[in-house]
């Protein structure tokens, strides 16, 4: 068992080390193609882009065989070619964006490595549910605090200290699903109880569906006064996803999608900001919105089918027309100068993350870890759909980043902590290292399993 | 819990087959269909990443439009050396603005959009140089254009036009129209500012961008009477035909009565007049008579001849000039006789009366007016050249005689004696046209000489121009007239 147990660690930290230089190799790649596609224009820093990937990865990737030698090997370089990618595109559509990305990597990636160094066993976050919860809810909020939040382009989802501004709710999203995996794996058994039936649907105690409204109400507020509808769709989707699994109640699900239907519509109809999204979706290129309101919509959409299968090659297209195209937009304007080979890759690289994410869900012999696992990966399921949905005019747009390919700040680092959470869960309990000694095997190890992560699901 | 959690996996790869669905509609299935929609900024922004050829005049010397490289966001801007004179030829090439006249018309050709420069495309892509267009070269002399606004500019504060052509070829050897702006204003480096100088232009209706020359029509006045006699011989009428010559002439179903200018009595008093005598003093009670003799039938068959609601292909927008159908009339009798002296709902622009000074000069053949003289590639090749057309014979070479000599008699005798050129024979016919608005519009159309005609003109000066209500065809309009076939003949 333990030799199995030690085998197993040895071959993923082969394949991880493998698709870690892939990953590095793919993104400096890029990265250097932008400067030959650029030309004078790409400014002079790209020996230390390299450096950055180069390092900075096999960095993480000594980081996990060190802190969590079983982890999923796919896990860190999925999120390093994606980072990469979208590190590339950024550097692509401003230079000077750019040097802000490369440093902010650098504090993701730091970042990631002291989440696996504090955090030596995901359940040790189970004992401080309500301190979670209650920081996570105070993030979330927080922008709604006169004096400190900042509303920019009509969502009012940024907080600003001197003259650094952040987006608490991106950590704060990590921190709400701890916080519910806790909660709602103490409670599982109470919220499963429903002594009434309503048709082939048992609903719960009047009681217990209070945690339900007080996400409805969190939600709302994030909604009403912080004005962000992909935010507030967001919680409002781990929320509920969180309960279903738990609980194995439909009806929790649908009384969830039934409320935030309702608070959806009341929005469309009261916020104006909130109305005008789904007028655009609808609209996007009639000529009266296509110059005006449509504008970014219809500019990305004509970015993606601009690029077409192939794509223009990086730095052949004309992608600084889309408003935001290297925030909100980043998507499309991948899809300009890689095609629908380059947005494939990227939503295979998502499909790959939340699969082993939920693969890993699966493998938890606690409630807590299973119910973390795939709230975190529910996170990035949904985060991907919302914006990659929106910008395809799948669901009207609301402004959410890409995870790890947007550019900025606290999404790249809030991500990469809830990267190295699902690598920690996956991995068990960092071993113990004691000088002179072997290592020991975890306490409770995970179920051994097969290596059956094989590569070419990455290199897809 | 291991079963939801399946299950979330089922609902979350469902969502990312909705990602994959919508990605590949929109960039494989139906790419094209989306690209191509005009609002695409990447088309537009692709247009200026060519070096658009050059537009010239016929000297081939004189450039009118041409590409600048900048290092901008747009690789190439389009400039008009020339400034304001060709504006209304060449119109305009802009982002914000859009194209138009030859700009829009050679579109594909200057553009290097064309099939017909696929061999320099290739070149271009091989050497990896951005893709040069064509260059066209219209028919316009540089000479005869500045030598035209000049004159036009002293005389017409109102506004007003003068076309001249070569009327054995329908080559447009000048165009002008008055007001005038400058196409640079909206090929700026600074999309802003082409917005605004857009804004600018389209303000009032987009008055500065219409050509009077072309895109305008206006009552043409007794320059219609060119139409009435051409009907009237045409229908076997001489010029020694006796007509009746009244003060002033009483029209059916109706109070009104039509006078002469200036409510004049033609030939002294005279009982009856020839035709020949009626045009040259331009009697409006003897052609009111005329037209309602010949009938709305025969007037309309006449303009309809001439190119009047009719397309007369040319390489810009063109506005023919119109008469009602003869439906019209039926009821209305006296209009007729208005209509018959270029009033009521008549109009015409002095490209529209060019062509029919042109049609009289070649001997009752009339032209397709054109103003590009020939299309080469960007290495010197003639790609394509525009010769002469036949448009239509709208009367009979004796008819053209008959009425050659009668217009020289306007100029020799009549009310066009402004137009007289030492040693040259002019023929013309002046126009003084009311308008509802102020003072007349003065008309002059002519061709030159008259007996081997090289040179039609047709001016036109709005609203009385610098002498208002005073104005005639004769005064205002004639003396421009001279001074443009003078340069043609190399006598200015």
């Amino acid at each position: 068992m333990i030799e199995a147990q030690r085998g197993t660690g040895r071959a993923r930290s082969g394949a991880q080390l493998a698709l870690t230089i892939l990953a590095l190799v793919l993104a400096a790649g890029a990265t250097i193609l932008v400067k030959l596609g650029l030309g004078a224009r790409a400014g002079p820093k790209l020996a230390y882009f390299v450096a950055l990937f180069a390092v900075g990865y096999l960095a993480g990737h000594f980081a996990i065989r060190r802190l969590a030698p079983a982890a999923e090997p796919a896990f860190f370089p999925a999120a390093g070619l994606l980072a990469g990618l979208g590190f590339a595109m950024i550097y692509r559509l401003d230079a000077s964006l750019a040097i802000d990305q490369a440093w902010w990597m650098v504090i993701g990636l730091l970042a990631f490595i002291g989440t696996l160094a504090v955090v030596r066993d995901h359940r040790s976050l189970d004992g401080y549910t309500y301190t979670i919860g209650l920081l996570a809810v105070v993030l979330l909020l927080l922008p709604i605090l006169p004096g400190i939040g900042l509303q920019i382009n009509g969502a009012r989802v940024w907080i600003h200290l001197g003259h650094l501004t952040f987006q608490p709710a991106e950590i704060g999203k990590v921190l709400i699903a701890v916080f519910l995996a806790s909660f709602l794996n103490s409670r599982k058994e109470m919220l499963q109880m429903a002594p009434r039936r309503l048709g082939p649907f048992h609903l719960p105690q009047a009681k217990d569906l209070g945690p339900v409204l007080l996400a409805w109400g969190v939600a709302l507020a994030v909604l009403f006064f912080e004005k962000d509808l992909g935010q507030s769709m967001l919680y409002f989707g781990i929320f509920v996803v969180m309960l279903w699994v738990a609980t194995a109640r439909p009806a929790y699900l649908l009384i969830g999608l039934v409320l935030f239907a309702a608070a959806a519509l009341f929005a469309i109809a009261t916020v104006s900001h909130v109305g005008d999204r789904v007028d655009v979706w609808l609209h996007a290129t009639n000529p009266s919105f296509v110059f005006d309101k449509g504008f970014q919509l219809a500019q990305g959409e004509f970015a993606m089918a601009t690029g077409g299968i192939g794509g223009t090659g990086l730095g052949q297209g004309l992608p600084g027309i889309i408003p935001y195209a290297a925030t909100d937009f980043i998507f499309a304007a991948i899809g300009e100068e890689l095609g629908v080979i380059g947005t494939t890759g990227v939503l295979l690289l998502f499909a790959v993350l939340v699969g082993k994410g939920l693969k890993t869900a699966t493998e938890q012999a606690d409630g807590f870890g299973k119910l973390l696992a795939a709230g975190l990966s529910t996170i990035l399921g949904i985060q991907a759909f919302i914006i990659v949905g929106g910008i395809t005019r799948v669901i009207p747009l609301t402004g959410v980043t890409l995870p790890f390919v947007s550019y900025g700040g606290s999404s790249l680092v809030s991500n990469f902590i809830l990267l190295a959470l699902l690598v920690r869960i996956s991995s068990g309990p960092a071993p113990r290292r004691r000088r002179g000694r072997p290592l020991k095997p975890p306490p409770a190890a995970p179920p051994a399993e097969p290596a059956t992560a094989s590569p070419t699901e990455v290199i897809r | 819990m291991n079963a939801q959690i399946r299950r979330l996996g089922l609902a979350m790869a469902a969502l990312f087959v909705v990602l994959f669905v919508s990605v590949n509609y929109i960039q494989v299935w139906n790419s094209s269909a989306i690209a191509n929609n005009p609002a695409n900024a990447r088309l537009i922004y692709q247009q200026f990443d060519v070096d658009r050829g050059d537009i010239l005049a016929a000297d081939q010397r004189t450039v009118l439009a041409k590409s600048v490289e900048t290092h901008g966001r747009l690789t190439f801007l389009r400039k008009y050396p020339q400034g304001p004179l060709y504006a209304h030829i060449t119109g305009f090439f802009s982002v914000k603005c859009s194209r138009t006249r030859l700009e829009s018309t050679y579109n594909d050709l200057l553009g290097a959009r064309s099939t017909d420069l696929l061999s320099t495309t290739i070149e271009d892509e091989i050497l990896d140089r951005p893709k040069r267009g064509a260059t066209v070269v219209t028919t316009i002399d540089p000479n005869l254009q500045r030598i035209a606004h000049r004159e036009l500019r002293d005389a017409a504060p109102n506004g007003g036009a003068v076309v001249a052509m070569d009327p054995s070829t329908g080559e447009i050897k000048a165009m002008v129209t008055i007001p005038q702006f400058d196409p640079n204003s909206v090929t700026v480096r600074s999309l802003q500012g082409e917005e605004d100088a857009c804004k600018e232009l389209r303000a009032n209706n987009g008055r500065l961008l219409l050509s009077d020359a072309t895109d305008e029509i206006f009552p043409p006045g007794s320059t219609f009477k060119l139409v009435d006699l051409s009907a009237a011989l045409e229908s076997g009428l001489t010029l020694h035909t006796q007509l009746p010559n009244p003060h002033e002439l009483d029209l059916p179903q109706t109070d009104l009565k039509l006078e002469n200018f200036g409510g004049e009595h033609c030939a002294g008093g005279a009982p009856k007049i020839t035709l020949e005598e009626a045009f040259v003093e331009s009697c409006n009670v003897t052609f009111g008579k005329l037209g309602l003799e010949l009938g709305a039938q025969a007037l309309f068959d006449q303009a309809t001849a001439y190119g009047f609601d009719q397309h007369v292909p040319f390489d810009i927008p063109f506005s023919e000039g119109h008469f009602n159908d003869p439906s019209f009339f039926e009821d209305r009798k006296p209009a007729i006789a208005f209509s018959a002296i270029g009033q009521q709902d008549v109009g015409a622009n002095p490209l529209q009366m060019a062509l029919i000074a042109s049609a009289i000069a070649n001997g009752g053949t009339e032209m397709e007016p054109h103003l590009v003289k020939e299309i080469r590639d960007p290495n010197g090749t003639v790609l394509k050249s525009f010769g002469p057309t036949v448009f239509g014979h709208p009367i009979s070479p004796r008819t053209a005689v008959d009425m050659t000599r009668v217009m020289t008699e306007v100029v020799q005798r009549g009310t066009g004696t402004a137009a007289q050129i030492q040693g040259v024979t002019v023929a013309g016919k002046t126009g003084t046209a009311q308008t509802a608005s102020g003072a007349p519009h003065a008309w002059f159309v002519c061709f030159a000489p008259a007996e081997h005609p090289t040179i039609a003109v047709a001016v036109v000066v709005l609203n009385g121009g610098n002498l208002a209500n005073e104005a005639t065809g004769g005064h205002v309009a004639a003396p421009i007239a001279r001074a443009v076939i003078e340069a043609s003949l190399g006598r200015g």
